[in-house]
């Protein structure tokens, strides 16, 4: 099996855009999977009863087939990049729900207390306190939900999409491995590039959470 | 002045943790919460803030209703101190001081500025500021705490056991500046602690609760030593309830003789027994140095030069406790007196201290029976035991 060095030199500009379409699907997966979970965490943080099952519906949600999920959305949203991420965005749930919930309950009773103490209303304490504290869990989620993001576009090319993936059926069908190698080096890049940017972010974000001081 | 008026606090699983409170907490002054934990002396003082909803009667905060108020606004307007600190570990030192001041709206310029000041009004040093608090020792986190209760200056100030967590040299540190702070700054200040010896030094009036919630007395500290009102204050004031109390008078009024100490570079062949078997010898500048035995001179040398047993000198801001103390230790059955600046102006005999003490404690006593008196007379015309908290405010 060797690679085809000319291939690959020959569809650069092809390469680029599809890791460009591959890295966007996931992240607007993981931008969305954010933005439904922050509220859904709050809620099961805040109302212990509906908890269980809100993480239960991620769970079971997470263990729904890819392909069952796009043929299930395939009435909804035909076979568009839309299908794609909203399939992506189911899964992310499971690790971001569940994360934000836990990263909330390790915010300290005392510091919770601390600010309502203060005069602090339960908004701000949320947005201003808790959130920020929730951070680094809530974080480690982030990365593990953009790392398997990543991973899972590729099933998307059964419905015409899939960024990089594209590079593995082409690679099949001609029996021809170079695409698939490429496809496969490049995923891998992208996920450790994306990982590498979010734990800067983090230690951006959360100064307090360092050995020594700002 | 806080006011506590027939108030009871039930928690929904049945528990009564206030019972039937009517108390006054003066203006400027430290009124101190002790008892055995579960007696509701938390309760009370969370009550104040609104942090725990009374089930029934009044609390009023300079003459208004905190139920009538807005409980965010209401908190703002009260300097909380909490156990352990309980500081912001996502925020510097400066911005968790700033807390109160930004949710008041100073702006972030105005409430750093703030901060930075209340920083030395505590003892930090300024580059504390821009530390995260899990950098601070223990002490340092507490000081951070008062601070930040201070920041927006509240006329009130809650403390709830401040000091608990920390050991027993930093405590009284920490005590010693929140009398200094005390000083300067007359807040109402309620406090709450497990902690008598605590209650003894930091309240100018002290209020006992047993288990249940009930108030047993509130009286300031000389009084209540002097004359508990029941088995459970006495046993919880503990057996060295009669010394605790000479912790609170002090020596200004002690008599001293004039001392004719020994400067350590006279030598000991000069030394007579004449002045008694010890001799107090002093430094170039009048320092306490130590006894000297005159009994056991060595042969040669100078008075600094021999072995000496150590004196702990005493100024008038002592207190009768301390030289009491130091009767015990001293050799000569006496103690050292010095002015300000360590210098010795005389001693006091161990028999002087003695009956200085007997007297201390008896005009406490017949201090103590004078407002009993009046306690009883109130106690008969109000039904509420808890009258017998407040019997100087109650007209007889």
């Amino acid at each position: 099996m060797t690679i085809d060095w000319s291939w690959i030199g020959d569809h650069t500009d092809d390469l680029t855009t599809l890791s460009v379409s591959h890295l966007q699907a996931a992240l607007s997966a993981v931008f969305l999977g954010l933005l439904i979970s922050l509220p859904l965490a709050v809620i099961a943080h805040r109302i212990r009863p509906l908890r269980g099952f809100l993480l239960g519906l991620s769970n079971v949600l997470f263990t729904i087939p890819s392909i069952a999920i796009f043929v299930l959305l395939l009435p909804v949203s035909g076979l568009t990049r839309t299908t794609t991420v909203i399939g992506l965005t189911i899964y992310t749930l499971v690790v971001l729900l569940r994360n934000t919930v836990e990263g909330l309950d390790s915010v300290p009773a005392k510091t919770k207390e601390a600010a309502k103490a203060m005069g602090t209303r339960p908004l701000r304490t949320l947005l201003t306190v808790e959130l920020p504290l929730a951070l680094p869990v809530i974080m480690a989620g982030v990365r593990i939900a953009t790392v398997m993001s990543i991973s899972l576009v590729s099933v998307a090319t059964y419905i015409g999409d899939g960024g990089l993936g594209q590079l593995f059926t082409d690679g099949f069908q001609r029996n021809f491995p170079t695409p698939v190698i490429a496809g496969v080096v490049l995923t891998l890049l992208l996920a450790l590039v994306a990982d590498a940017l979010l734990v800067a972010l983090q230690y951006v974000l959360t100064p307090w959470t360092r050995k020594r001081g700002a | 002045m806080i006011q506590f008026e027939a108030v009871h606090k039930r928690f929904p699983n049945g528990t009564t943790a206030v019972h039937d409170l009517t108390l006054e907490m003066p203006e400027g002054g430290v009124t101190v919460l002790v008892g055995s934990s579960g007696c509701g002396k938390t309760t009370t003082l969370r009550m104040i803030n609104r942090m725990v909803e009374p089930t029934s009667g009044t609390i009023r905060v300079g003459g208004k209703d905190v139920l009538a108020q807005d409980a965010a606004e209401l908190r703002r307007s009260i300097g909380y101190v909490i156990q352990q600190a309980g500081l912001f570990p996502h925020r510097t030192v400066l911005d968790n001081i700033a807390t109160v001041p930004l949710l008041l709206g100073w702006g972030r310029r105005r409430a750093r500025a703030r901060a930075a000041e209340l920083l030395e009004t505590v003892g930090l040093a300024a580059d504390t500021g821009k530390r995260f608090p899990h950098q601070l020792s223990g002490g340092q986190q507490q000081r951070v705490g008062v601070a930040r209760a201070l920041a927006a200056d509240p006329p009130v100030l809650l403390m709830d056991e401040p000091f608990g967590a920390v050991d027993p040299v930093v405590r009284t540190q920490l005590q010693d500046e929140l009398l200094r702070l005390q000083k300067e700054l007359s807040k109402t200040i309620v406090f709450v602690t497990h902690d008598i010896d605590e209650a003894v030094r930091l309240g100018d009036r002290i209020a006992i609760f047993r288990t249940g919630g009930h108030l047993v007395q509130c009286a300031p500290p000389a009084e209540l030593l002097a004359s508990p009102a029941d088995d459970f204050v006495t046993d919880f004031l503990g057996s060295e309830r009669e010394l605790k109390l000479l912790s609170l008078t002090s020596l200004k009024d002690v008599p001293q003789t004039r001392a004719t100490p020994l400067r350590a570079d006279e030598p000991v062949s000069a030394v007579s027994g004449d002045g008694g078997r010890w001799r107090l010898v002093t430094s170039a500048a009048g320092r306490p140095l130590g006894w000297l035995d005159t009994d056991a001179l060595p042969a040669t040398g100078t008075a600094g030069e021999a072995p000496l047993t150590p004196a702990r000198a005493l100024r008038d801001t002592d207190s009768l406790l301390s030289a009491l103390n130091e009767t015990i230790a001293s050799p000569s059955g006496c103690v050292a007196r010095v002015d300000a600046d360590g210098a010795v102006t005389g001693v006091t005999a161990r028999e002087e201290i003695h009956a200085r003490a007997a007297a201390a404690h008896a005009a406490a006593g017949a201090g103590a029976a004078r407002t009993a008196d009046a306690t009883r007379t109130a106690h008969a015309e109000s039904p509420s035991f808890a009258t017998t908290a407040t019997p100087t405010e109650r007209p007889a």
